[in-house]
C-alpha cells in the first residue's frame, strides 16, 4: 500500500471514527426534528382548548380534549370538504387512469406513424404549469355551465396529469413480454378484453404508483380548486382550509385540528404506500 | 399488426387526445393568444396587440414578483438540492436506520401545501404565534415576522423545507446505484473520506444533480399555495410571487388578458432558466 500523508492520515482516522458517526447522526437527527417536531405540534395542539394553546403551545396535552374536531365537522362543516375530496381526488384518479391506461397500451405496443411525435408532445406537456391554461379552462367551464361542479376539477385535472400518467405506464408496459397477449389473440380476445384481463393486472405496480401521484396532486391542489370550485357545497378541503384560517384565525385550536383533518388521510397514505411513492420518483424523475 | 388494429389504436387513444387537447393543448394555444387581448372574463374581448406586454415591462409589482421569483429560485438551487445533497451523502455512510431518515424526510412532500402554509402561519403570529412564544419563555422581546423585508424569506423557509426530501430522495438512488467496484478500485489507491466524495461519488452522480437543478428551477416558478396562504403576497407586495400576482390579477382584477400575459412570462423564465442552466451545467456525463 501507498505512503499516505498526514491529511490524508487525519481524514481516514476521521472518517473511520466514532466522532465523525456521531456527528453524521446528529445532523441527520436535527434535520428529522425538523420534520417530525412542526406535525407533532400541530396534532399536540389540536387536542387543547384554544386558550390553552395560546399560553402554552409546547406543553403535551395531558387532558386530550376533541372539541377542536367537533368544532371543525359542526362550525365548518369539514365532512362536506371531505367528501368532495375524496369524490373530486378520487374520481380524477380513476378517470387518468383509464384513459391514460388505454392510451398508454397503444403507445406501449403498436407502432404507427403518429406515435414519436405524440410522445414528444407528451413529454414537453409536463412543461406547461397550471398558470397557462387556467384563463382559457375557466372560460370554457364558465360556458359549459360547469363552475363548482364536481366536474370543473375532475376534468383539468385529468387533462392536466394525463401526460405524467401516460409516461409512467407505457414506459412500465413497454418491458412487458408479448407472449401472454398472443396467446389471448390466438383464442380471439378482443384488444379491449387483452386490455382489461392482462394489461390491467400485470401493470399492477405502475397503475398503483401512477393513482398515488395522481391522488395526491390532486387532494393537495389548491390553486385550480380556489378558481373552478370555490362554493360552500363543492369546495375541497383545501380551500375549505384557506377560509378558516381567515374566519377563525385566532382559534388556534382550531386550526390545528383543521390541518391535521387535512393532512390525515395523505399520512395514511403514505405510510402504507411509501414504497410506490419512492419507486415512482426515481422511475422518472417528476414533480408536480 | 393485426387486422383491425388501426381502430384499436384510433379508439384506445381518442379519450386522451380529446381530454388533453381540449383542456391542456388548447388552452395553452389560447392563452397565448389571449396575452394579446384586453378581456374582463364576461363581455369585453378586444384585441390589443402588445398593450399587455408593454403594461408587463412597466408594472412595479411584475419587477418585484419576478425578483422574487428568481429569487426563491436561487434558493431552491443552493438550499434544496444542496441540503439534499448533504443528507444523502450522510444517510448513504450510515449502516442502519436508512429507511427511517428516508420515510421522515421524503413526508413532507407528500402533505399538501395549503396545510403546511396555515402551520406555518400558526408559526409566525405575532400574538402567541409558535415562535413568539419561544421568544417569550427565553425572555426576549416579541418580533414581527412578517415585515416588508422579511416576509420573502418567511415564506421561502417554508418552500424549502417542504421539498429538501425530494432531491434528497432522488440523490440517494442515485448513489446507491454507483456500482461497488469504484470504490474498491478507490480504496486500492488509497482514497477515502471527503475525497472520495468529491472525487468519485459527486462525479458519477452528476447527471442526477443537473435534473434536480433542473426540477428545482422550475418548481420555484410554479410557487402558489404557500406563499398564498401564509401572506398573500404582502405586506405591500413584497412577498409577492409571480403565480400569486397572476392569480390576483386575473381573478381579483377580474383582467383574463392581462393575467394570461403573466402566465406567459412563467413560460418564458422557466424556457429561459431551464436552458441557461442546461448550457451552465454541460459536462461529460459519465456511463456506467
Amino acid at each position: 500500500m501507498k505512503q499516505l500523508t498526514i491529511y490524508e492520515k487525519m481524514t481516514l482516522a476521521l472518517f473511520r471514527g466514532k466522532i465523525t458517526r456521531m456527528v453524521t447522526f446528529i445532523c441527520l437527527g436535527l434535520w428529522s426534528l425538523t420534520t417530525i417536531y412542526p406535525l407533532f405540534w400541530v396534532v399536540n395542539n389540536s387536542l387543547k382548548p384554544s386558550h390553552q394553546v395560546i399560553n402554552d403551545s409546547f406543553s403535551v396535552a395531558t387532558n386530550p380534549t376533541l372539541t377542536n374536531y367537533l368544532n371543525a365537522f359542526e362550525q365548518v362543516d369539514i365532512g362536506q370538504s371531505y367528501l368532495n375530496s375524496f369524490i373530486m381526488s378520487g374520481g380524477t384518479v380513476l378517470l387518468t387512469l383509464l384513459v391514460g391506461g388505454l392510451a398508454a397500451y397503444v403507445l406501449a405496443r403498436f407502432r404507427f406513424r403518429l406515435r414519436g411525435l405524440l410522445q414528444t408532445v407528451l413529454v414537453a406537456s409536463l412543461l406547461i404549469p397550471a398558470f397557462a391554461t387556467v384563463v382559457p379552462v375557466f372560460g370554457m367551464l364558465k360556458d359549459l355551465q360547469l363552475l363548482n361542479t364536481y366536474w370543473a376539477l375532475i376534468i383539468p385535472h385529468t387533462a392536466g396529469f394525463l401526460p405524467f400518467t401516460i409516461l409512467v405506464l407505457s414506459s412500465y408496459m413497454a418491458t412487458i413480454p408479448k407472449d401472454l397477449e398472443e396467446a389471448a389473440i390466438m383464442d380471439g380476445c378482443s384488444r379491449f378484453a387483452i386490455f382489461w384481463r392482462i394489461m390491467l393486472p400485470v401493470s399492477r405496480p405502475a397503475f398503483i404508483t401512477a393513482s398515488i401521484f395522481v391522488f395526491l396532486w390532486s387532494y393537495n391542489d389548491l390553486f385550480s380548486a380556489l378558481i373552478f370550485v370555490p362554493q360552500e357545497d363543492v369546495r375541497p378541503i383545501n380551500v375549505l382550509l384557506t377560509t378558516v384560517s381567515s374566519q377563525y384565525g385566532t382559534d388556534y385550536g382550531l386550526l390545528a385540528a383543521a390541518v391535521t383533518l387535512t393532512l390525515i388521510p395523505v399520512i395514511v397514505l403514505y405510510s402504507v404506500a411509501q414504497k410506490y411513492v419512492i419507486k415512482g420518483l426515481t422511475s422518472g424523475a417528476v414533480k408536480g | 399488426m393485426h387486422k383491425g388494429d388501426r381502430g384499436v389504436i384510433f379508439f384506445f387513444l381518442l379519450p386522451a387526445v380529446l381530454l388533453t387537447g381540449v383542456f391542456l393543448y388548447y388552452p395553452f394555444i389560447h392563452s397565448i393568444i389571449k396575452s394579446f387581448y384586453y378581456s374582463d372574463g364576461m363581455f369585453i374581448n378586444r384585441f390589443v396587440g402588445i398593450e399587455n406586454y408593454i403594461r408587463l415591462a412597466q408594472d412595479e409589482v411584475v419587477k418585484i414578483a419576478t425578483l422574487n421569483t428568481l429569487e426563491m429560485m436561487l434558493y431552491a438551487v443552493i438550499f434544496q438540492v444542496g441540503l439534499g445533497i448533504v443528507l444523502a451523502l450522510l444517510v448513504d455512510s450510515i449502516r442502519f436506520g436508512k429507511n427511517f431518515f428516508r420515510s421522515v424526510f421524503f413526508f413532507p412532500v407528500a402533505i399538501s401545501a395549503t396545510a403546511i402554509g396555515l402551520m406555518f402561519t400558526l408559526f409566525y403570529n405575532y400574538d402567541n404565534g409558535m415562535l413568539n412564544q419561544l421568544l417569550v419563555r427565553f425572555g426576549f422581546e416579541k418580533v414581527v415576522w412578517m415585515t416588508e423585508e422579511t416576509s420573502l424569506l418567511a415564506v421561502a423557509v417554508p418552500v424549502i423545507w417542504q421539498y429538501v426530501g425530494f432531491y434528497f430522495v432522488i440523490i440517494l438512488t442515485a448513489i446507491s446505484k454507483i456500482p461497488d467496484d469504484f470504490y474498491e478500485a478507490a480504496q486500492l489507491e488509497g482514497i477515502t473520506g471527503l475525497q472520495k466524495t468529491i472525487y468519485i461519488t459527486l462525479p458519477l452522480i452528476w447527471g442526477d444533480v443537473k435534473t434536480s437543478i433542473l426540477l428545482a428551477i422550475t418548481g420555484a416558478l410554479k410557487v402558489f399555495e404557500l406563499v398564498y396562504v401564509i401572506s398573500s403576497g404582502g405586506p405591500a407586495n413584497s412577498s409577492e410571487v409571480l403565480g400569486t400576482y397572476m392569480y390576483q390579477k386575473t381573478f381579483t382584477g377580474q383582467a383574463f388578458g392581462y393575467g394570461a400575459t403573466i402566465a406567459v412570462w412563467i413560460v418564458i423564465l422557466g424556457l429561459l432558466f431551464s436552458v441557461i442552466a442546461n448550457r451552465l451545467l454541460k459536462k461529460e456525463e459519465i456511463t456506467y
